[in-house]
């Protein structure tokens, strides 16, 4: 049995420690906002927070995460300038890689609430988007931060 | 009214109290309303099922429209639901969208399919639409006009009410449908005309994106169904193996498994969660022969392409006479372009959830072609397609990859032969490896040019594998597989002498649909040497372009639109260079302009500025033609700079985004968007964007350091060796 705190709630796993987080997430927990893409780390898809960083739940266990607090794409509240943002510059296109960025623009915002164009270009650059969503992703997280945006 | 059941066009039902259900259906045969009472008198009075409707006003006030087309963020249902609106005279904030479900009267009325490709979702669908939301406003209207004891002449739609002109009375939709569901159905109701238009047109929010935000969107592999288990499949490593062993009692011994079966396609592994599904797989430890092509690698696979060019193919075109022309030609020249294979790669893997019982089928899967999952789904069953219901879920990226239907077969055989529902989603690795991918090919070019610098001769030898000859091989004619020798056959250019040559090329590696076919390849080839003909020429590629355009205004209006935008013809700094490349295709003309700058000592490529142009006629929602063309743009940059499918040992070598990458954000230049609006015929989107990306790239690069690349992806190893070569050749 393995304790989780995700989204301020605490969930009970009847689990090994060495269960993989994302398919707990997922597929036992169904908290299908969180995605699998490459299981290896490096596509970004998976990506939730742990107390507030952005981590890849495909390189994880839950035996890695005791004791510390996830947040998952539906623990972030629809009001975030992040989430607004990325209604206001219509960043989606299938949407499918859109939780990993905008958990990652969120943790990375948290600690740079005022960064420069290439800033955001490093932290964003490793989560991929197949449908080519980028100079929107950039659009959005530059207004979220007040920094630009067009609409 | 009193008519026989016919093929009908127009068909509503009324469902005791939940409003007005609106088909329209293109089975053909006479324009015929049918009301309810017809439906009684047939004998269907009473039988809870709503048929092929396209859209459902219900007492909430909600208006749903229901769509054939998969949603994989080229906002078609937006759109449609748009022009659905528009006629409907609907208030936007009323309208919701809801995949249709996969039955006849849901197929494309042109592909006579259900279907989702080629570029067609609002093009096909503009039109049955606009009359199913104009009929609905008419017997809104007339719903009011009764229930006032008015003539109808004097009531009107706005803004989902029906309102009373004279009296200002008014009732909203919601208050009117169940009485709607009662009025005769018009056959004639009126078009709105275009300048009245308030929706389409406009740039309108898409409304799969708030869902899509929080994580709410349901894709395919988000389905859970009471009783399901995962499944997972090892398959072969190489082409053409067969099983040779595998450990059963290795994968039975993981906690959580259920069965281990055998399937045409290899050995399946259900069990309780994905995870012991997937573990078990490895621990079957499979073993298989070298199967049918055991030598084939990537450079096999170059002497395999070489080796057919020198066969004889099949003539495709032949306009004039080439091999005078080019006897007669002032200057001659040829060149060979070989394009590799690369992969769809959506972020979202295949996967489909099936439910198969002894008498009835469930499927959900994120698909771009249902009438394919609907035929497999029954061949595979026996069961005949009535009980059999398919649920198509958010696409997490299709780009045509998802019109292959064998992770579908997989799901249906695997439960069929558990007899449980399973969750059979691939792996990355699965997905790349299973991929029909856009097919590598082989070109020979040889053209000639006049004494004033004019095209006059153009003979093209292709060699590549057919897609349409097993996809739809209707479309094949005489042998000649238009996918091969797409943008040769048809150029855009007036040219008086024009040969083309298909040789195909059987190889067992699967090919299929990759956004925009044969028009992401061929162009590589054709705009490339157009521009190295134009270098030949002394000529602007711009004006060698336009002088061969003089026929094809709007090819010739992308192409300056892109020149002048981008700053054609204006200096750059050193290492910088630009080209431009177009193409007409899916009834759209595109044009790109790529500025790129050379870093000499590594030969890497950076895409500075893209400037695109599109021109595909009518309009219905700005935003979502940009957003397509900027995402056409970057994946044509990353097949441009980047992707290559590896094969080895008889098999494919690429396994995951670490040996495939594709392109990043770092790599993404400023991209601008240009549209061009006028009133012509609807064009496609989703595709046209991404033809002129790489040959608009090859021809900057070019431009930038006079090294002229003529094979895919444009790698910096490659163009280092090439400048060295040019180093070396002019210090000698
Ligand atoms: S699924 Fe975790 S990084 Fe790709
Ligand atoms: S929106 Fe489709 S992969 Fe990013």
């Amino acid at each position: 049995m393995t304790e989780l705190l995700i989204n301020g709630k605490q969930y009970r796993v009847d689990l090994e420690p060495s269960a993989n987080l994302l398919w707990v997430i997922r597929e036992h927990l169904e908290l299908v906002g969180t995605k699998y893409g490459c299981g290896e780390g490096a596509c970004g898809a998976c990506t939730i927070h742990l107390d507030g960083e952005a981590a890849r739940s495909c390189q994880l266990t839950i035996g890695d995460v005791h004791g510390r607090s996830i947040t998952t794409i539906e623990g972030v509240p629809q009001n975030h300038p992040v989430k607004e943002a990325w209604i206001s510059e219509q960043v989606p296109q299938c949407g499918y890689c859109q939780s990993g960025q905008i958990m990652e623009a969120v943790a990375f915002l948290s600690k740079n609430s005022r960064p420069s164009h290439d800033e955001i270009v490093q932290a964003m650059d490793d989560i991929l988007c197949r449908c080519g969503t980028y100079p929107r992703i950039l659009r959005a997280i530059k207004k979220a931060a007040g920094t630009g945006g067009s609409r | 009214m009193n008519r026989p059941m016919e093929r009908r066009e127009f068909l509503k039902v009324s469902l005791s109290g939940t409003g007005l259900v609106l088909a329209v259906s293109f089975l053909g045969g006479p324009l015929i309303a049918v009301s309810s009472d017809v439906e009684e008198k047939a004998g269907n009075a009473g039988k809870p099922w709503v048929p092929n409707a396209w859209l459902r006003i219900t007492p909430d006030n909600v208006t749903t429209v229901l769509i054939n087309k998969s949603e994989m963020g080229q906002g078609t249902w937006t759109a449609l639901a748009m022009v659905v609106a528009e006629e409907l005279e609907a208030d936007w904030k009323d309208i919701r969208v809801e995949a249709s479900p996969v039955r006849d009267e849901y197929k494309d009325p042109v592909f006579g399919m259900q279907i989702t490709g080629g570029s067609t979702g609002v093009r096909h669908m503009y039109d049955p639409m606009r009359r199913a939301g104009a009929t609905a406003r008419e017997m809104l209207i007339q719903a009011g006009a009764r229930e006032w004891n008015v003539p109808s002449g004097e009531c009107k739609a706005d803004k989902g009410r029906v309102i009373h002109g004279k009296t200002g009375k008014s009732l909203t939709y919601g208050e009117l449908c169940v009485k709607a569901s009662q009025v005769s159905v018009p056959h004639d109701a009126p078009l709105k005309p275009q300048e009245k238009f308030r929706l389409i047109g406009k740039s309108m929010p898409r409304l799969d994106i708030p869902e899509k935000v929080d994580g709410k969107g349901v894709f395919g592999t988000d389905i859970f169904i009471p009783g399901m288990l995962y499944s997972a499949l090892q398959g072969p490593p190489a082409y053409g193996a067969r099983l040779l062993s595998f450990d059963k009692e290795a994968a039975e011994k993981i906690s959580g498994v259920q069965n281990v079966v055998t399937i045409p396609d290899g050995v399946a592994v259900v069990a309780n969660t994905i995870e012991a599904a997937w573990k078990a797989r490895s621990a079957l430890n499979a073993t298989w022969d070298a199967g049918s092509h055991p030598d084939l690698d990537d450079a096999a696979l170059d002497r395999i392409l070489s080796e057919h060019m020198e066969k004889k193919g099949l003539v495709a075109k032949n306009v004039g006479d080439v091999e005078e022309a080019l006897k007669k030609a002032a200057h001659r020249m040829k060149a060979m372009y070989l394009i590799p294979y690369v992969a769809h790669a959506p972020m979202e893997p295949q996967n489909c959830t099936a439910d198969v019982r002894k008498d009835a089928c469930e499927i959900w899967c994120p698909t771009q072609f249902q009438t394919a999952v609907l035929q497999v789904a029954m061949r595979e069953t026996g069961l005949t397609a009535d009980k059999i219901v398919i649920h198509t879920t958010q696409l997490g990226g299709g780009f045509g990859g998802k019109a292959e239907v064998k992770v579908v077969e997989e799901a249906v055989r695997i439960s069929k032969a558990v007899g449980k529902p399973v969750k059979h989603i691939w792996s990355r690795q699965e997905d790349f490896r299973n991929d029909f991918y856009r097919p590598g090919s082989l070109h020979r070019i040889e053209a000639g040019l006049d004494r004033e610098g004019r095209l006059v001769a153009w003979r093209h030898k292709v060699v590549v594998s057919p897609i349409m000859e097993r996809v739809l091989p209707w479309m094949v004619k005489d042998g000649i597989e238009p996918t091969a020798v797409d943008a040769i056959w048809d150029m855009e250019y007036s040219l008086p002498n024009l040969s083309v040559e298909y040789v195909r090329l059987g190889l067992p590696i699967p090919v299929g649909f990759w956004r925009s076919v044969g028009n992401s390849s061929n162009p590589f080839a054709v705009e490339s040497f157009v521009d190295e003909l134009a270098h030949a020429a002394g000529k602007d590629p711009l004006e060698f372009r336009l002088n061969m355009l003089k026929e094809n205004p709007r090819a010739a209006g992308v192409l300056k639109k892109v020149a002048e935008a981008g700053g054609w013809g204006k200096p750059l700094p050193a290492g910088c260079g630009r080209g431009i490349a177009q193409r007409f295709c899916f009834g759209s003309f595109a044009a790109q302009l790529a500025e790129v700058s050379v870093d000499k000592e590594t030969g890497v490529i950076k895409i500075r500025r893209m400037v695109a142009a599109i021109d595909p006629g009518q309009v219905v929602n700005p935003d979502s033609v940009v957003a397509q063309i900027e995402g056409a743009t970057i994946m044509g940059l990353s097949a441009a700079l980047k992707e290559r499918v590896s094969f080895g040992k008889g098999g494919v070598a690429t396994s995951n985004f670490s040996d495939y990458p594709i392109l990043t954000m770092a790599e993404v230049p400023e991209i601008e968007v240009h549209i061009i609006t006028n009133n012509e015929k609807m064009g496609g989107v989703g595709e046209p964007g991404v033809p002129p990306v790489i040959p608009a790239v090859a021809n900057a690069v070019f431009a930038a350091t006079g090294i002229r690349l003529r094979s895919l992806p444009l790698s910096p190893n490659m163009l280092k060796k090439a400048l060295a070569n040019t180093e070396s050749s002019t210090e000698a």
